[in-house]
């Protein structure tokens, strides 16, 4: 089953016509994403990729062709009116792939989106896919990916490519990967979809991979102690990463020492997920994680 | 983006947050002038994008024109280290001449996003100074953290709430709750990440004072904010990342002698927390991006070859978008136009991953090709 998206998905492409929009459109297609509309202000009418038609607004996608899921590839200063567009004219799941939003923008949004039904994934995400479904709405390159029972939530892009690549390389598929984006203010936690994860039977063990900065590694922690019973692994990166000198002092006060990698790490372990220690072990890690579960 | 002090201090005067009279100079000649238009006495800070400035001899009270003078002489085209800087610390081409603030007592102030609450917060404290973060961490309680409401914006009674907590009479509890409003609206209006008051100082005459400031602002937001563009000092940023941002690669200079090209942050620092894992040093953190052309994979790479620390690279790239036979084409544009020899190790995975091997292969360049992370990991240390 998955989460989130499914074969019954019908996914529009805000910023269809543009060329990151097209591309990935064409990729989605090809990988058996069922994609109805696209919309772009101004070129309402037109057809691409054989078939696709275009529209100048988000309601009248929604309204000609019941889109439900909404892909954003726009510029990062219009990215913000795309997704409350989108919230507005009753999208209930925004992916929005875009980077560059400006952080105030996002403080605005994310008051706004309180008042609404629509779940965000992202910014600046890879997007998610359910490869038993064969449908992806992102921009990962699809012929990677495994069907299978492994969960797998980033916050990172290519890392996350590198971690399914092992999972399929051992014959380990995945029931649904998603990033939720690098950015510090997003739609979407580790938190929410570890919920979705816990909730979905076609999944039975999940990847997590978070990486230095924030909190969000520590509340994902104090879920699954709480409300968590599948068996989980996590890698954090950015140990060696540069410090945060440049965060200025009031960024480290609020933070203090929880931005760390050896924070999250510990905080995670505390909390039952086993520690990849090593990225090219996390294929191996999660081989493990399912002999032992196994095995009870 | 980074301002310097003075810059910070014109745009709180913007903002009716009060500050120090003084002048930006750039010669020593101009230095003793301006001490001297300040009555004789006054405190020079050198101007550079890094804080602790203090500590590496980079401020100074002078009480007389030779002092200015010797002080600034000495100053003036070198480069100050601080413990915020690296070892090259950063060149000094102005100072700050201001007139002396009779401290009776130092506050903290400061505006950022708390991405935690996902909106601003207002952070006061009555012990300002220096070593701000040990107070943090000695007693929390001594920070009040403040969010505001993006809608409502900053009220008037959480700026008289927080002026209550640094135990002012009335008259100066009203100004202090002015400053924040006006902190509060610099950091909307211009898009900033941090705005920062460190120390706030009351003195004894019972005046506010800014007198120290410092602006951050959000890179993502510049596009709209012109007029802040036009405030960057490129001769703080180290030259390579300099260059790096031109090219709209992130880029980040550490101490060691691997070079690292990688597509996407969380990549690139698994590959850095490798490589250190094996005892051998990263020279840099280095994102080529998701769309990045071969021109920009040779930009890229050139910024690499061009550190003097670097004797070889490691290139770890997972082809989505971009193509393997594009970064191979950028690699081996880079090493034609620096003619460099540097060996480098490369792992590729994705799409049109042979035909950027083959290409690698045919250039006649010394590269080793490596299937997984560890083995690439394992190559670069034990390359010669």
């Amino acid at each position: 089953m998955g989460i989130l998206i499914d074969e019954k998905s019908r996914v529009m492409v805000q910023g269809i016509t543009g060329r990151e929009g097209g591309f990935h459109t064409q990729a989605c297609l090809a990988y058996g994403t069922n994609v109805v509309a696209g919309v772009t202000p101004g070129r309402g009418g037109q057809t691409v990729k054989g078939n696709i038609p275009v529209f100048n607004s988000v309601a009248e996608a929604v309204d000609r062709t019941g889109a439900n899921v909404s892909m954003i590839f726009v510029p990062a200063h219009s990215a913000v009116d795309a997704v409350v567009e989108a919230a507005d004219a009753g999208v209930g799941l925004v992916i929005c792939i875009s980077e560059g939003i400006p952080v105030q923008d996002m403080v605005r949004l994310k008051r706004y989106q309180k008042d609404t039904k629509v779940r965000l994934i992202g910014p600046n995400c890879p997007g998610l896919i359910n490869p038993g479904a064969a449908c992806k709405a992102g921009i990962m390159p699809g012929s990677i990916h495994l069907p299978g029972q492994t969960g797998v939530v980033s916050r990172s892009g290519t890392l996350t490519y590198e971690a399914v690549a092992q999972l399929t390389k051992l014959g380990i598929g995945q029931s649904s990967c998603i990033g939720i984006g690098g950015d510090p203010i997003i739609g979407t936690d580790f938190v929410d979809v570890l919920r979705l994860f816990q909730a979905d039977p076609e999944t039975d063990q999940v990847v997590l991979i978070g990486e230095i900065g924030g909190v969000m590694e520590q509340h994902a922690a104090a879920y699954l102690t709480e409300w968590f019973s599948k068996p989980i692994c996590a890698l954090i990166v950015g140990a060696t990463a540069p410090s945060g000198k440049r965060m200025g002092h009031a960024g480290a006060i609020i933070t203090g020492d929880s931005g760390r990698a050896d924070s999250k790490v510990e905080a995670l372990r505390d909390a039952g997920a086993i520690i990849i220690s090593n990225p090219a072990e996390i294929g191996e890690t999660v081989r493990k994680l399912i002999e032992s579960s196994h095995g009870r | 983006m980074k301002i310097h002090e003075y810059q910070a201090k014109g745009l709180f005067a913007r903002f009716d947050i009060p500050i120090p009279r003084g002048e930006v100079t750039t010669t020593p000649e101009a230095t003793v002038q301006a001490v001297s238009n300040l009555g004789g006495c006054a405190v020079i800070k050198a101007q550079v994008h890094a804080g602790a400035r203090g500590k590496g001899g980079g401020t100074k009270v002078v009480q007389s024109p030779e002092e200015a003078r010797e002080f600034a002489t000495g100053l003036l085209s070198t480069n100050l280290v601080t413990p915020q800087t690296d070892s090259h610390g950063l060149p000094v081409s102005r100072l700050l001449v201001e007139e002396l603030v009779d401290i009776s007592r130092e506050h903290y102030m400061a505006i950022t996003v708390d991405r935690t609450r996902c909106t601003p917060v207002v952070l006061v404290s009555r012990f300002g100074g220096i070593d701000i973060e040990e107070v943090a961490s000695f007693d929390p309680t001594a920070i009040h953290v403040e969010p505001i409401d993006p809608v409502l914006g900053f009220l008037p009674y959480q700026a008289r709430r927080l002026a209550a907590l640094l135990d002012l009479e009335r008259e100066t509890a009203a100004t202090a709750a002015q400053i924040m409003s006006g902190l509060y609206q610099l950091f909307v209006q211009q898009d900033c990440s941090l705005v920062e008051i460190n120390p706030l100082v009351l003195t004894a005459s019972g005046q506010l004072i800014a007198v120290d400031a410092k602006a951050d602002f959000d890179d993502d937001a510049l596009f709209r904010h012109p007029g802040i563009l036009d405030l960057a000092d490129r001769s703080q940023e180290n030259g390579l990342e300099a260059a790096a941002a031109a090219l709209d690669v992130a880029y980040v200079k550490l101490d060691g002698n691997v070079g690292c090209l990688v597509n996407g942050a969380g990549l690139a620092m698994a590959t850095l927390d490798m490589i250190s894992t094996v005892g051998a040093s990263p020279a840099n953190f280095l994102d080529v991006g998701g769309g990045a052309s071969a021109e920009k994979v040779a930009g890229a790479v050139g910024i690499i070859l061009s550190d003097p620390d670097v004797d070889r690279m490691l290139v770890n790239i997972f082809g989505g978008i971009l193509r393997c036979d594009m970064a191979a084409r950028g690699i081996i544009q880079s090493y034609r136009e620096t003619g460099s020899t540097l060996p480098f190790v490369i792992r590729m995975l994705g799409t049109n991953v042979e035909e950027g091997k083959t290409i690698l292969r045919e250039s006649g360049l010394k590269v080793t090709f490596a299937e997984t992370m560890s083995e690439a990991v394992k190559a670069i240390s034990e390359v010669s």
